[in-house]
């Protein structure tokens, strides 16, 4: 799958690898920044609140 | 057997082994977003946070203007100022705690994870008393990531001092007890400490964290007592001094 991505990547040996280097970079920006934001409340390690209030986030 | 050694002819794997080829790549990805998670929760927020929190204080300082480090201010005898809280969410006041690493954070109105506790320190409950009022000045704050603001909870020892600082005043409060509870134990932060049908009589203050380190199966909490207060324009509080030194 991803031998087939790299091949598939146009331009020459060092473009493909920046390429690849600048797609994995984005790839980590979007889930730190979008991603792992969203999904962290339902984790089960996030919270430190007592009551029925924590009821809606991770518990 | 003649057959095998022949060289097969070479059109790339069957599909079945392209199929698992497939498979093995995805949970090679899985394994990696799993360790990128892990690198976020347990790291990044807290680079996040503790930027976010910085800031907080640097513009709290602007704000109520430089105190005196040098001279302790007297305790005051009168009824403790009320703080003004601000409004949910906003950060009202910095807490210290001379035992722990970063001794300094701020404190904001509201027990909100994405409001308040995963981006600017600690949260007031609430419903619960304010600074200095007899009832329970009860605060939750995270004990790993997010800056994690309670980490060294479990170093608090009896006598230990607390103290809140707002635009206007110091409030030190010595530390009576720890305890580990359920997450359902609302009693802790109840007006009379544990007993959530008595009327308050003591002016207390409370923590709670997370228990254990990375988990939130039980909580930590902390309870104090309120000692005295001192004026902001004095100087700082005597529970300050020695750390000030170090």
């Amino acid at each position: 799958m991803y031998a087939w991505m790299f091949r598939h990547l146009p331009g020459p040996l060092w473009a493909r690898i920046l390429l690849t280097v600048v797609l994995l970079v984005l790839i980590v920006v979007a889930l730190f920044g979008w991603v792992f934001p969203a999904i962290a409340p339902y984790m089960p390690f996030n919270d430190g609140l007592v009551g029925a209030d924590t009821a809606g986030t991770a518990d | 057997m003649a057959r095998r050694s022949t060289p097969t002819h070479r059109h790339g794997p069957g599909p079945l082994a392209a199929a698992i080829g497939i498979v093995g790549e995805l949970l090679l990805t899985l394994g990696a977003l799993l360790l990128l998670f892990l690198v976020w929760q347990l790291w990044w927020t807290d680079v996040v946070a503790d930027r976010e929190q910085s800031g907080i204080i640097a513009g709290l300082q602007d704000d109520w203007g430089s105190v005196d480090q040098e001279t302790i201010a007297p305790a005051q005898d009168g009824p403790p100022p009320r703080p003004d809280t601000l409004g949910e969410n906003r950060v009202w006041g910095t807490m210290h705690v001379p035992t722990f690493d970063r001794d300094t954070f701020p404190l904001a109105e509201g027990v909100s994870l994405e409001e308040v506790l995963n981006v600017k320190g600690a949260g007031h409950y609430p419903d619960t008393a304010l600074p200095g009022e007899v009832g329970n000045f009860s605060v939750a704050g995270h004990r790993n990531t997010y800056g994690r603001v309670f980490e060294d909870i479990a170093s608090l020892q009896p006598g230990d001092p607390i103290v809140v600082e707002t635009a206007d005043a110091f409030y030190v409060y010595e530390v009576t007890e720890s305890l580990i509870v359920d997450p359902s134990a609302v009693e802790v932060i109840a007006p009379a400490p544990g007993e959530p049908d008595a009327e308050p009589t003591e002016q207390m203050m409370t923590l709670t964290a997370c228990h254990p380190m990375y988990s939130a199966r039980e909580r930590y909490i902390v309870h104090a007592e309120f000692a005295y207060w001192t004026d902001r324009a004095d100087g700082i509080p005597e529970a300050l001094a020695t750390t000030e030194e170090t």
